[in-house]
């Protein structure tokens, strides 16, 4: 308990975001420093609970009232150490992660929780400014060789993993840079590439090895990998995404998020965009989903200067608090206003696509209706059209952020012939092993499209796996 | 296996070795020696008036025992005789030996013959024997059945030697006949093939002989025929009435032995018994000289706790020291913090001290050896012994007063034994020997302090340097490894000690698994578990009693007990077990003539495997051997040494096999082993090494990751050597506590005396290693043991490949994701609190799915079960939710540990359900006895006594469907409590009837319960205010609790609950939540089988409680035995508690185990949520009750064929547990009834109080003043307490105006007179009363007058007995004469004036004034928190009789204070006529200059408004 009555004390406070009319001008980091001595006391609220659900919340497992604690005692270091022994990026998690760990923070029940997010990632950045993240390459080599195909957190996070115990591992990535998502997938604003690269070299210099440009399964056979390899984790994430099957769907000017977002990080990067380029300067921009993507979208358009931006949700509008559906400690799905909702975007929630209809080929009008959730006979919900509700709205360019539905099968999973679920991902056992021996999977690719901490976590646990179908048994905590 | 005639085999949880027993004890003498058939009448009279202090079982003719203890009636055997044609030499020259002996007359002849050879082998001569007339017509048929035939045997003396007195001659035999007596024992077990527990000798003395057997007192005389003959005379009659917890008394068992008869129980006899084993290797008698082994063993294996006793004593006597030497060697007093005692006493005990270890507990032992008679008690007091002196010569002493009527002008004498001190009277001088006398003569008889002096050293006598090696933290962190330290042990133990010196305290109860169950590697401490004392013996207050307790202890060979020339040998004397690193390098640098000391490593090659492991404990047990022989004397076992290949044999282990194969070898007590071990950091790990035999153990482990934790930071400000000592102060309190709450005074006792029961681990391995530990479920063996110190080794060394960055989490006290496995989890609290919420069923099943099914994560014993389902029947044949909520009840809380809306959302919803709910201890407010206007009732059906009596008051009792005796508590059983001032707000001080802001303490016991007949007494007062009340008594569960049970059942408890050691608690020292007590299963599974056995389950109501989660645990429960269930915490966690584990703090955010205000406004609990929650552990009891065939939940209790164990268990350590003894049903006849169906007997139709309910009738209707008269006897107890009960139900707290009811007796007032007095009533008694007066006293006034007639000094005359004023809350006291010890303690209110009181006086108090005007005894006003006494403090030297912790002691110079003391003595003359009031009166000026005021500081601030 970092202050007996800190949580009765001290309320909860967070980093200030830069104005909006500042940050749209740019694609920097959001958020300013957040002091130490808020921090401090925000470490100070931890009740240090019997039972920490926060740490339960935490896909990580988190330790996260023993370093609340050293960070209001100012034992950074120690709280250092203490983060990343359950987490290998916490300057990623500190920015994008959504916090289930807040989401069950006991405090939570009657007042606001401890800034969790906020003081993990304060202790990363004080761990490299201050230099305690040096580079510890293993005392022994085991000489054993693990390839990890895809380089999303899940396949960064084994890397790390595999590599501290002494493996020779290789990333394969098939983009031009490694990160997967964290490279391509989310804005700068949201988490700079220079941070990504930061975490990238030092894993370089902790030995493993990164191989971008190689796509396994076309310009490098799966058979090569296999025998060149002495175990392989597939980590190449849920990359399929889910489409909406409605009549005008190919006109001109309806895209999918990630094909929008990918160009706008290479921009950024200063990097030629090779194919068709999608911009929403001076556009009316629709963003269709409601979820973190979704969010990026709406914060790209308005930073490349849309007339404005409509963002639609099939489901209903969360409530502003939590509700019977959602009680603590499970995650609060309310209402979220991004900081990109705060830049400037129409919402709506409740509204179905009947349809697009264009001129010359490019998409100008949607066509949507309203819609009710009624419980069905098997308890679940059912979207029912409201009648009369149909609408039209102009637009110049549609964004489709509806989620991914699986990984791709085609070349390396079909090569290898693994086996998928009813959901298309793929199937292992009780090890993360897939049916082909010394083959494991984890990440998006296992379990289905989910949070980068999950990524993380998936990452962490298949290493655990590995090494000890390598050496017969393990340290790693997974 | 106990060899005693009747007791039944051992089976299941059964075990004949837990039998205890309480009794009442006393003797009557002729100082002169003149033998009277009077004294034999006299002494059955007093066993008689002591029948209230035995029991009778399911058979009430069948006593537990009693017997009486004469001289050697001559007269008497020589008419009967020679009526045998058996010729008897001259008294003195011939012995009886009276023997019970087989039915059977082939075996019977064969003992017979044995005895015969083995006294003539002996050289003694066999006059004849005698058959001994008896009349069973009249006992009962459980002795009836095991009735021996009982014949005296008479021996002549063959010693002649003109050189020798008579006495010297009569002496030599008596020895003789002790080896002829031993000798026959052994015989007769190893020759005879069956049966030979019927062959016992009572008696074998020329001087005196023992009659005794399963006999009520009063069959006694009709038995034994001889009794009745009027020329069977003795000058002394020692008597003896046994009460046994259980019904399996025995014929050998009964009292008096061969020297001694004793009330009360020796903690510590495990130890005492091992020890006396070991200590036969160097035992040398110049008395015997050879002839010594034939004494062998000289503690009979088959005896109880005080028949060991009698042994022990019997050879220190027969050895040549007499009877009072050998007492004092035994049983000493507290010396060595006395700074009152003399040098030369000191002196004898500190050197006596060195020979041999304290026989520790509450005893009074009445001894004599047939010309000396005379009694002892223990060093706390803690059994009464009043005694009778007349003008005529003749005494009575026993455990009451009033066990035999006198003239008042016939008394000489009335008075008490007090602690520490013995009562002697010499036949052969005729006079009676003071204490002080007796005591210097023996002390003085030798130059024992010379000796000291030249022989005592202390380790700061010798010099050394500490080899400290540097490591690094990487090292260090290495060694933590090994020992399998987790970031916990730091943060949560290591810190705070040596932060704050103290041990950690915390919160909720334990909830993860068993060592035995739980996937980690756990260290060997971990499979133990402490005992406790419950009931029969009392837990002391290590803080507030210190004075009783030490950590001293020797270090050195022990020299033999029996040589009586002076040792001349130097010891070390160590005033605290756990040894810093200089000290151990102070013993390891010691190789002199007198001290040599030798380090053996306890360690294996890691790489060796399980194999080396066994090899290793064997070589060290050889190795050790070796080194004795070589002439060490101190042996340093050590684990200093591992590294990545040695691995660390666990240091209990290693200890505990030394220990025993020296004990074995009798060499143990040659040497003293010293443990320096990595291992130990918590208070537990050393409690088990010192009382496995460690003398002393050096953490240096623990030390050193101190230091670390300093250089990090973590701890601030302090220096090294502060935090070691700090820390090694916490861990010394907590041994002291650990001590005290089995009742154990000194480390010297405890040492070695193995007071834990193990869980998990195999019998093999506790028989071989550990002394016969008892192990109830079987478990790992050593295979096991090693594979967990080889995977901590692995994990620590195995650092080539990612060296680890931090230790383990743990998560044994908080719940960690990696960490241990907890039941209440975010998992399960988040469905339960959801469930109940929304009332979803099918949620509340996901829970109970994640409780009930333990397949991957094991938790507890009945994880392991399966319900064998079968006869499957309609759910709807099974009765209606509603009859089964009824036996539900919510935990015991009290509101100041809870919040007051937590507390009533639990009464109403209990209410609501039919279900009860409990008030805790801490009173409950008068305004919740009358209905809502919404129809809830906020009542709690049962009101909690607890031992700090807050808020018990009459109108309290009277309110209450159930009055439950809280013995002990899962969480900390044998603990006190405290409640810090901060907490005291107005409302539960005026509930505590304190004053807010003070601290308000609750001792460890209740001091009204120091034995099972003062149990029995308690629950006769309670009975008597609420007869229409249940009564129950709360005890924890633990190795031989069913016996506990059983006796609790003869006190006629109406129901017991059994709680398991995880019980919650709001504050208690975390080594007590983790290691005390043991599983609800077990104790409930024993309690069962006992009660079954006995024949006594019928009577008495059985619940349970203990992390009681889910419906199938309620049907575990019930089918091994319960009929009712107790939940506490799922009843939190469903009005909202997340399992903070802060309660402790008062910042429990939930609202619930806080009293801020504004915490409070965040209580979100209602009734229905716990409502909803009870249904459906109602509606899954149902599932299972349909798919096991049953309609009724009676049906099912303690059906345990429907549960079996397991099969195909796979985890690595629970595969080798057998929980059979849990699942044993005893064959028994079907009419012996499972559960409750006979109502208890309370014997309230012979109350008194009827006939004074009856003269009050008018006052009681009308309020009119009556006033009556009436005689009173000691068998008239808790006289007044029905009547008040009465009074508090029409008239509530205020009850009567003063004096309305007034009521004169005359004679002597049995136990608790005017008990729970309400206001309105005045009892006055003139003549004398026992223990107990006005307790919990709630407006009555009560006077205890000397009789006018008395030619006695009232102030110099006891005439009332311990712990009078106990919890009473108002009313009026006047004594004019002394009392006994701990007089007001617990006092909240009353006003009382007495002339002389013994040790701690207002001990505790929280309020009321008390008025001394004698002489105070020590230990005055300890943990005193509110209140005033005034004492008169004649010679000045009532200060250094203070515990002045709390208090301070000032002049009484404010006008005020000096006109209340003089009216409240003013008050005392004109209501007793005392003469010493009288005198201060008369002489105001000069007394009101003596008299103290005794006051707590804090009280005195708030009192003054600071």
């Amino acid at each position: 308990m970092g202050k007996l009555d800190g949580f009765r004390e001290f309320k909860r406070e967070t980093a200030k975001k830069r104005l909006v009319k500042d940050r749209i001008k740019d694609s920097k980091e959001l958020f300013v420093k957040f002091p130490v001595e808020k921090l401090r006391k925000q470490g100070a609220r931890c009740m240090e609970c019997g039972v920490p659900f926060c740490n339960w919340g935490c896909p990580l497992g988190n330790l996260i009232p023993d370093w609340n604690d050293m960070v209001y005692k100012e034992k950074w270091e120690k709280a250092y150490n203490r983060l990343t022994l359950t987490n290998n990026f916490p300057e990623f998690t500190g920015r994008i992660c959504p916090a289930p760990c807040e989401g069950s923070c006991t405090l939570g029940v009657n007042r606001d929780p401890v800034a969790i997010k906020e003081i993990e990632l304060n202790i990363i950045e004080k761990a490299f400014e201050q230099g305690w993240t040096k580079p510890v390459a293993p005392k022994v080599r085991t000489g054993k060789k693990v390839a990890v195909v895809g380089s999303g957190p899940a396949g960064l996070a084994a890397a790390a993993e595999l590599n501290s115990v002494g493996h020779d591992v290789t990333v394969f990535e098939r983009d031009d840079e490694i990160g997967g998502l964290l490279r391509y997938g989310i804005p700068d604003f949201k988490l700079g590439k220079d941070i990504v690269e930061r975490r990238v070299n030092f894993m370089a210099s902790e030995g493993v090895k990164f191989k971008t440009n190689v796509n396994v399964g076309v310009n490098y056979s799966a058979k090569s990998l296999l025998s060149d390899f002495d175990a392989v984790a597939l980590t190449g994430g849920s990359t399929i995404p889910r489409d909406l099957k409605v009549e005008g769907r190919t006109l001109k000017g309806v895209h999918f998020a990630m094909d929008y977002l990918k160009q706008q990080n290479r921009r950024v990067s200063g990097k030629e965009v090779e194919v068709e380029e999608i911009n929403a300067k001076d556009k009316v921009v629709l963003v269709l989903g409601g979820g973190d993507t979704g969010s990026d979208c709406i914060g790209t358009a308005i930073r490349q200067g849309a007339k404005s931006v409509y963002q639609y949700e099939i489901m209903p509008k969360p409530p502003v608090d939590r509700d019977d559906t959602m009680p603590w400690p499970s995650y609060p799905r309310t209402l979220k206003t991004t900081t990109s909702h705060e830049e400037g975007c129409n919402r709506d929630w409740n509204v179905t696509t009947r349809k697009f209809t264009g001129e010359d080929g490019s998409v100008n009008t949607l066509h949507g209706s309203k819609v009710e959730w009624k419980s069905n006979e098997k308890g679940g919900q059912q979207m029912v059209e409201i009648p009369g509700s149909e609408f039209e709205l102009k637009v110049d360019l549609v964004i489709l952020a509806m989620g991914f539905l699986h990984p791709q099968h085609e070349g390396l999973l079909l090569d290898l012939g693994l086996d998928f679920d009813n959901r298309g991902n793929v199937i292992v056992d009780d090890n993360s092993m897939t049916k082909l021996k010394g083959v494991f999977a984890a990440g998006d690719m296992k379990r289905g499209q989910s949070l980068v901490v999950w990524a993380i976590c998936e990452g962490r646990s298949v290493t655990k796996n590995i090494d000890k179908y390598l050496m017969g048994e393990t340290s790693l905590r997974g | 296996m106990n060899n005693s005639i009747g007791y039944p085999e051992k089976q299941g949880l059964y075990d004949p070795a837990f039998e205890k027993d309480n009794c009442g004890v006393g003797f009557v003498a002729n100082i002169r020696g003149e033998k009277t058939n009077g004294i034999v009448k006299k002494g059955l009279k007093v066993l008689v008036n002591l029948t209230h202090r035995g029991a009778v079982g399911a058979d009430p003719k069948t006593g537990d025992g009693a017997g009486i203890l004469v001289q050697i009636p001559d007269e008497f055997f020589r008419i009967s005789c020679d009526n045998l044609g058996l010729e008897l030499p001259r008294t003195g020259k011939y012995a009886v030996g009276m023997i019970f002996l087989p039915k059977e007359p082939a075996l019977r002849f064969q003992c017979e013959g044995i005895i015969e050879r083995i006294a003539e082998e002996e050289g003694q001569k066999i006059l004849g024997w005698r058959s001994v007339p008896t009349d069973n017509r009249n006992i009962g048929d459980t002795a009836k059945g095991t009735e021996p035939i009982i014949r005296q045997l008479f021996i002549g003396s063959t010693f002649k030697d003109v050189d020798l007195t008579d006495d010297e001659l009569q002496e030599e035999f008596e020895r003789r006949l002790y080896v002829i007596r031993k000798r026959s024992e052994k015989e007769v077990v190893k020759l005879v093939d069956r049966n030979t527990e019927y062959f016992y000798i009572c008696s074998l003395s020329s001087r005196t002989i023992v009659y005794k057997g399963l006999l009520l007192a009063e069959q006694i005389k009709g038995f034994y025929v001889d009794l009745q003959d009027i020329n069977f005379k003795s000058a002394l009659c020692l008597v003896h009435q046994r009460y046994s917890t259980n019904t399996f008394p025995t014929w050998d068992l009964a009292q008096p032995f061969r020297y001694l008869a004793h009330n009360g129980e020796i903690n510590t006899i495990r130890g005492n018994r091992n020890w006396m084993n070991a200590r036969e290797g160097v035992l040398k008698s110049k008395v015997y000289g050879e002839n010594l082994k034939k004494l062998f063993p000289i503690i009979s294996p088959n005896g109880s706790d005080s028949a060991s006793l009698d042994n022990i004593l019997e050879l220190l006597k027969m050895d040549g020291r007499s009877l009072p030497h050998s007492m004092m060697m035994l049983i000493p007093e507290v010396w060595m913090t006395n700074d009152g005692m003399e040098d030369y006493k000191k002196a004898f005990y500190e050197y006596h001290g060195s020979l041999i270890e304290p026989w520790d507990g509450p005893a009074v032992v009445a001894f004599t050896d047939g010309i000396r008679i005379g009694a002892t008690l223990d060093r706390n007091g803690l059994r009464p012994a009043r005694y009778v002196i007349t003008k005529d010569g003749f005494v009575v002493l026993a455990s009451e007063a009033g066990v035999l009527q006198f003239k008042p002008e016939d008394i000489e004498k009335k008075g008490k034994l007090q602690p520490g001190k013995m009562f002697l009277i010499d036949t052969n001088e005729g006079r009676i020997i003071t204490d002080e006398e007796v005591k210097k003569k023996i002390c003085t008889d030798k130059p024992y302090g010379e000796m000291i002096s030249k022989n005592k050293l202390y380790l700061d006598d010798f010099d050394a340097v500490i080899d400290e090696v540097k490591i690094d933290k990487y090292i260090l962190k290495e060694r933590q490894q090994a020992f399998g330290y987790t970031l916990e042990d730091l943060k949560i133990i290591l810190a705070p000690m040596a932060k704050d010196g103290k041990e950690p305290i915390g919160s909720m109860g334990n909830d993860t698994p068993l060592a035995v169950l739980s996937n980690e590697p756990q260290l060997l401490f971990a499979y133990f578990k402490q005992l406790f004392a419950q009931v029969t013996n009392p837990p002391i207050d290590p803080i507030r009693e210190k004075m009783v307790m030490s950590l001293m202890n020797y270090l050195g060979s022990q020299d033999n007990v029996l040589n009586q020339d002076l040792n001349d040998n130097p010891f070390i004397e160590i005033n605290r077990p756990i040894l810093t690193n200089l000290e151990l390098a102070k013993i390891k640098n010691l190789k002199d003539n007198a001290f040599k000391t030798t380090t053996i490593p306890i360690t294996f090659k890691a790489d060796t495997g399980i194999e080396g492991f066994k090899d290793a404990l064997d070589k060290l047990c050889a190795r050790t051997s070796a080194r004795i022989k070589e002439g060490y004397n101190i042996i340093v076992l050590s684990d200093k040494s591992v590294d990545s290949y040695d691995a660390a044999i666990p240091s209990l282990l290693a200890l505990s096999a030394v220990q025993q194969h020296l004990t074995r070898e009798k060499t143990r007590t040659s040497v003293s082993i010293i443990v320096e071990t990595g291992e130990a950091r918590e208070t537990m790990h050393f409690a088990l090494l010192i009382g496995y035999g460690a003398t002393g153990v050096n953490p240096y482990l623990a030390l050193k990751s101190i230091d670390n934790i300093i250089s990090e930071g973590d701890i601030e400000n302090i220096s090294v050597e502060k935090a070691h000592e700090n820390y090694i102060n916490a861990i010394s309190q907590g041994l002291l506590k650990i001590l005290s709450k089995m009742g154990i005074s000194t480390i010297q006792s405890y040492h070695g005396a193995q007071i834990f029961d193990a869980v998990g681990l195999s019998s093999d391995l506790l028989e071989k290693h550990f002394g016969g530990t008892p192990s109830r479920i079987g478990g790992i063996g050593l295979d096991t043991i090693a594979k967990e110190v080889l995977i901590r080794h692995k994990n620590a060394f195995n650092k080539l490949r990612k060296p680890i960055a931090e230790l383990e989490v743990g998560g044994k006290y908080s719940w960690r994701k990696d960490g241990e496995y907890h039941l209440f989890n975010p998992d399960t609290i988040f469905k339960l609190q959801v469930a109940a919420r929304t009332n979803d069923y099918k949620l509340y099943k996901e829970y109970s799915k994640i409780i009930n099914d333990q397949d991957k994560h094991l938790c507890t014993i009945r994880g392991l079960f399966e319900l064998n389902y079968g006869n499957e029947i309609p759910l709807e044949k099974v009765e209606p939710i509603s009859e089964i909520v009824k036996r539900f009840c919510s935990g015991a809380m009290s509101y100041g540990s809870i919040s007051k809306e937590a507390h009533e959302t639990m009464a109403i919803a209990m209410n609501r359900l039919g279900g009860k709910s409990n008030t805790g201890e801490g009173g409950e407010d008068a305004e919740r006895f009358k209905v809502d206007e919404n129809g809830d009732l906020r009542r709690s059906a049962i009101k909690q006594i607890a031992s700090a009596r807050f808020g018990v008051t009459t109108e309290y009792l009277v309110n209450a469907d159930e009055l439950q005796i809280k013995i002990a508590q899962g969480a900390k059983p044998g603990e006190g409590g405290q409640l810090p001032g901060k907490k005291v707000n107005s409302t539960i001080a005026r509930l505590r009837h304190s004053t807010p802001g003070i601290d308000l303490i609750s001792p460890p016991p209740h001091h009204d319960i120091y034995s099972i007949e003062d149990l029995a007494q308690l629950i006769h007062d309670l009975k008597s205010v609420n007869p229409r009340a249940r009564i129950s008594t709360k005890l924890v569960s633990e190795l031989g609790v069913g016996t506990i049970a059983a006796g609790v059942v003869k006190a006629h408890s109406d129901a017991i609950v059994i709680s398991g050691h995880d019980g919650g608690t709001g504050a208690s020292p975390l080594s007590s939540i983790k290691h005390a007590g043991l599983p609800w299963e077990l104790g409930l599974a024993e309690t069962q089988q006992v009660l079954l056995l006995n024949n006594l389950r019928s009577r008495v109501t059985v619940q349970t409680d203990g992390q009681l989660k889910t419906g199938r645990d309620v049907v575990i429960a019930a089918l091994l035995g319960a009929e009712e269930f107790g939940f506490a915490t799922t009843g939190l966690v469903v009005l909202g508690c997340t399992m903070l584990r802060n309660c402790h703090l008062n910042t429990c955010d939930m609202g619930i185990a806080t009293q801020d205000p504004e915490l409070r406004k965040n209580f979100k609990g209602k009734p229905e949520y716990v409502v909803n929650f009870f249904t459906f552990i109602a509606m899954e009891i149902r599932e299972h009750m349909a798919k096991l065939g049953f309609r009724t939940m009676n049906e099912m209790v303690g059906r345990v064929d429907k549960i079996s164990q397991k099969k195909a268990i796979e985890h690595w350590k629970a595969k080798d547990l057998d929980l059979s003894n849990i699942l044993y049903k005893p064959d028994m006849p079907k009419r012996i009834k499972r559960y409750c169906v006979i109502a208890q007997d309370h014997g309230l139709d012979n109350s008194l109080d009827f006939k004074l309910i009856e003269m009050a009738k008018t006052s009681l209707e009308e309020g009119k003043r009556s006033t009556s008269n009436l005689e009173i006897e000691n068998v008239n107890r808790s006289v007044g307490a029905m009547l008040s009960g009465r009074i508090a139900m029409k008239y509530g707290a205020a009850g009567l105006p003063d004096d309305t009811i007034t009521i004169n007796f005359v004679g002597a007032a049995g136990q608790s007179f005017g008990a729970f007095g309400a206001n309105g009533l005045t009892l006055k008694l003139v003549g004398d009363a026992n223990d107990y007066v006005g307790k919990g006293l709630s407006g009555a006034k009560i006077i205890v007058k000397t009789p006018e007639n008395c030619t006695f000094k009232q102030d110099e005359n006891f005439i009332a007995g311990n712990t009078i004023l106990y919890g009473a809350t108002s009313g009026k006291l006047f004594i004019n004469g002394l009392v006994g010890e701990r007089f007001a303690v617990r006092n909240s209110g009353a006003q009382a004036v007495v002339e002389g009181i013994g040790d701690h006086g207002c001990e505790y108090m929280t309020g009321g004034i008390v008025v001394i005007i004698g002489r105070t005894g020590r230990n005055f006003a300890a943990g005193m928190s509110g209140g005033i006494a005034y004492v008169i403090d004649e010679d000045g030297t009532l200060k250094s009789r203070c515990n002045m912790e709390m208090i301070e002691v000032e002049s009484v110079t404010s006008e005020p204070d000096s006109l209340e003391l003089y009216s409240i003595i003013k008050e005392h003359f004109e209501t007793t006529n005392s003469h010493k009031a009288a005198k201060i009166l008369d002489n105001w000026d000069k007394y009101k200059l003596k008299f103290k005021k005794v006051i707590p500081t804090a009280y005195k601030a708030i009192l003054e408004g600071k």
